[in-house]
């Protein structure tokens, strides 16, 4: 048995410890949200947050993610700026990627409040999206980045 | 329009209560209306289109949503069309159906950017009809003569001020005819289409609600994947079933036709189980097959003598009496559709019917390949189409359906069969690679007076439609050579079927996007052969008013085309016509010493009708620009030993967000007919950006992905 905390929740489940925490979320605990693309840590679809660090869960064991503190996009409430920003800049085309992407934005974001383009570009250039939504990404970090700074102050 | 309407009628009495499916997950993507009470019964004049007596209106969609927009596309003209209130519009996804067929193509099926452009007075004759009909019955209702009654924003107006809303005369209009020819709004009359509106389906996909189908979940449903042959032409040996079935979570171990499909509780289980399985195969039917000897397999039928595509005036004797001649050769290699989410079926064989739910590309094609498999009529096979994580073209493909079907027949349970990425760029239908020789001669004036065009790439439509291969001539595989926007006089041609065992199939803009390439980079090799500007030249081979020309004027105007460029830059176009539209791009680039190369802004331009949706033209014309610059920087399929080399991402390059330049989108203005987008506006960018380097360097790229070795500079 592992146990784990999934947005604030502690869920057990009987998988073996190497497991991959993507198939976990997904498989054992219906978290769908955390999605499989790649498997080999090269896409960023599979993101989540572990202890508010992005990481890629196809290649972190279930073990190694026991104790810690895992969010997916549904463990962000509605109104995170995050999710505000993408759907006012019209973001996702299939939609596919983003959840994974806007988990890393949010890591990234919370590292860089007020990102320059380029660091932007830099963060961000380890993720895939293959239907090209890379111009709205850009300008919804920059309205998240905008608007955490002013709930913030 | 006749036939049509009585199949409404008929729809209207039967297929509208097409049995509801429980889904685990509790999302309601069934077209039909069952849980609703008597007394509440929906108006439904079509099967698009619903209006409840809470004034709800649905608006029911046949077409894939790949994210293109369409599931907000659609219901806007429809909405537009009834005078709806938008707020009160909502989009679901219906069974396949005979209604949601493409008129044009009798199929039912998301591609071809074909949408819109195959349903555009459909869809608009729905939405007007539903309109007269509650028109009508409020006039009924009020004793007066409907042509007094306005409808607008959800409701119909009496002259006196009263109004009453579409849901309280839904159960009235309900009881109406519905009219032959409804009177269509005049373009300027449109109050939806052509208005910024947010897309229906976002907020869910940025809540991560949306249940794609490799996220479907299907009470008592088991996992499968299959091994498949790693090379061409190999055939299965053996495998340790014992060594699967001991993988904690395996349950199944099905042997399918030169293929072993592994079932298992879980998806990890059962990717496990599928290595435990220590398959061995025979050997490749083409064990040496290699990058090396498909080129060779390419220039050799260049030599040949292949078939007539097109042939028009005299092209040799214009070459003999041309000014000047020059000869070029392209090549362009296989690809991948590289789709995120991999391919995948969820299928549940039962006595009396079946239930498919696909992200899929081909509903009609996926209900007669399980119609044939299990010997149920068409009727029965209930194909529930879920969101598509990326397509392209790929998903009209029946692998995964075939292998569902199959096991869950055998196993008497709901089976979604998966493909890891591996296998998905194993077994992915590739863009055909392409290789072609083109001469051309101008007069003295600097005219193009002939054009002969020698194409080498394999045939899709050998396999998917073999009807439409006529005399040797693949047409997807010569689109936009023919049909090129110039109006030469004299032209030829010729095309040489390639035929090798690497399958291949639809892609994002299909021939237009392989043979815009050779064609638009060789009007530019012309137009500096000619010593005239790449515009004027292009402009010049066009006739007068004609699309084409608007749009690469409308281009050339946005992007500055007579404008000095910035510093260390240089411009190149490029422009093409198909699926009904035309579309331009500018590209503004630079090139370092090493061969390096900056897009630093792109900027396109489309003429696609009517701009039904301007906001997804523009997120579709800025998804062309970055996957077209990912074609030409890097997309290139290896094979090594018979088979498929390139295994996974970290070996398959996709353009990624600091490559991606400034892009514009300008939309040509008019309210012709809707015509294709998500197309048109790929295959033009490749060339716009190898035309720029060849101004920046005078080095001419004529081969993808770009060979960047060519640039830099020796000494």
């Amino acid at each position: 048995m592992v146990t784990l905390t999934v947005n604030g929740e502690k869920k057990q489940v009987d998988v073996s410890p190497e497991t991959p925490l993507l198939w976990v979320l997904r498989d054992n605990l219906g978290f769908t949200s955390v999605k499989y693309t790649c498997g080999i840590a090269e896409c960023g679809m599979c993101t989540v947050l572990i202890n508010g660090e992005a990481q890629r869960s196809c290649v972190v064991s279930v073990k190694d993610a026991e104790g810690s503190d895992i969010t997916t996009i549904e463990g962000l409430p509605d109104d995170h700026p995050v999710k505000v920003a993408w759907i006012e800049k019209q973001v996702p085309q299939c939609g596919y990627c983003q959840p994974g992407i806007m988990l890393q934005t949010v890591d990234f974001l919370s590292r860089v409040p007020n990102p320059s383009e380029a660091q932007i570009a830099e963060a961000m250039d380890n993720v895939i999206c293959r239907c090209g939504s890379h111009p709205r990404m850009k300008k919804a970090i920059r309205l998240a980045a905008e608007m955490t700074a002013k709930q913030g102050g | 329009m006749k036939s049509e309407m009585t199949r409404r009628t008929f729809l209207q009495q039967s297929s509208l209560v097409i049995a509801a499916a429980t889904f685990s997950n509790s999302i309601s993507l069934f077209n039909a209306s069952l849980a609703r009470g008597a007394s509440s019964l929906p108006f439904k004049p079509h099967a698009f289109l619903e209006i409840s007596t809470d004034d709800t209106v649905t608006v029911w969609v046949g077409q894939t949503n790949l994210g293109q927009g369409t599931h907000t596309g659609i219901p806007m003209i429809i909405a537009d069309e009834l005078d709806a209130d938008w707020e009160t519009v909502q989009v679901k996804m219906a069974l396949a159906a005979e209604p949601f067929k493409s008129p044009v193509w009798h199929a039912q099926a998301t591609g071809g950017s074909s949408s819109i452009r195959h349903r555009w007075d459909l869809l608009r004759k729905v939405g007007a009809a539903a309109r007269q009909m509650l028109v009508e019955a409020a006039a009924g209702k009020w004793g007066i003569d409907g042509k007094k009654c306005v409808a607008r924003e959800g409701k119909v107006l009496h002259p006196d001020g009263r109004s009453l809303t579409y849901g309280q005369l839904a159960q009235a209009a309900a009881k109406r005819p519905v009219p032959e020819n409804p009177t269509l709004k005049a373009p300027k009359e449109y109050r939806i289409i052509g208005t910024p509106r947010k897309r229906l389906d976002i907020p869910e996909k940025v809540m991560g609600k949306t249940v794609f189908g490799m996220d479907f979940n299907v009470p008592g449903m088991c996992i499968a994947v299959v091994a498949r042959p790693p090379r061409y032409g190999a055939s299965l040996q053996s495998y340790d079933e014992k060594a699967a079935l001991a993988v904690k979570g395996v349950v199944n171990v099905v042997p399918l036709e030169g293929r072993v499909a592994v079932c298992a509780e879980t998806t990890y289980a059962a990717i496990k189980g599928r290595e435990a399985l220590d398959v061995r195969w025979s050997g490749a039917s083409h064990p040496d097959l290699d990058d090396d000897a498909i080129d060779a397999v390419f220039k050799a039928h260049l030599e040949k003598s292949g078939a007539v595509a097109e042939k028009r005036g005299d092209t040799a004797k214009a070459l003999a009496n041309a000014d000047k001649t020059l000869a070029q050769s392209y090549k362009l290699p296989y690809i991948s559709h590289a789709q995120v989410e991999p391919i995948n079926c969820t299928a549940h064989v039962e006595k009396t019917r079946c239930r498919i739910w696909m992200p899929t590309q081909g509903q009609t094609a996926t209900q007669s390949t399980t119609a044939k498999l299990t010997g149920l009529p068409v009727e029965k096979v209930e194909v529930m189409t879920l969101p598509a994580g990326g397509g392209f073209g790929l998903r009209g493909e029946q692998d995964a359906v075939v292998d569902s079907v199959l096991l869950s027949k055998s196993l008497n349970r709901p089976v979604k069969v998966i493909w890891t990425r591996e296998d998905d760029f194993a077994n992915d239908r590739f863009r055909p690679a392409s290789q072609c020789n083109i001469k051309a001669g101008l007069d003295k004036d600097g005219k193009v007076i002939a054009w002969s065009h020698k194409v080498a790439a394999p045939s899709v439509m050998s396999r998917l439609m073999p009807q439409a291969v006529q005399n040797g001539i693949d047409p997807d595989a010569v689109h936009g050579l023919g049909d090129m926007p110039y109006a030469f006089t004299n032209l030829n041609v010729n095309y040489a079927m390639v035929d090798l065992p690497i399958t291949v199939g639809w892609w994002r803009s299909v021939g237009y996007s392989v043979n815009a390439f050779a064609v638009e980079s060789f009007m530019d090799e012309l137009a500096h052969a000619a010593g005239k500007d790449p515009v004027a030249f292009r402009l010049a081979h066009m006739e007068k008013g004609s699309r084409a020309h608007g749009v690469l004027s409308l281009a050339a105007e946005k992007g500055g085309w007579n404008l000095p460029v910035p510093e260390g830059r240089a411009r190149g176009v490029a422009v093409t016509a198909c699926f009904e539209s035309f579309a331009a791009h500018m590209a503004e680039v630079s090139v370092g010493e090493k061969g390096s190369i900056r897009v630093h802004r792109i900027v396109c331009a489309i003429d696609c009708g009517t701009a039904v949706y301007p906001d997804a033209i523009r997120a579709q014309a800025e998804s062309g620009v970055i996957m077209g610059l990912s074609t030409a920087f890097y997309e290139k399929i290896r094979f090594s030993d018979g088979g498929v080399k390139t295994a996974n991402y970290d070996e398959y390059r996709v353009l990624t967000i600091s490559e991606v330049p400034e892009i514009e989108v300008y939309i040509a203005e008019n309210d012709l007919k809707a015509g294709g987008v998500g197309e048109p506006v790929f295959p033009s960018v490749a060339p716009a950006v190898a035309n720029a380097i060849f101004k920046a360097t005078g080095v001419r790229l004529r081969e993808l992905p770009f060979r960047r070795e060519l640039l830099v500079k020796s000494g």
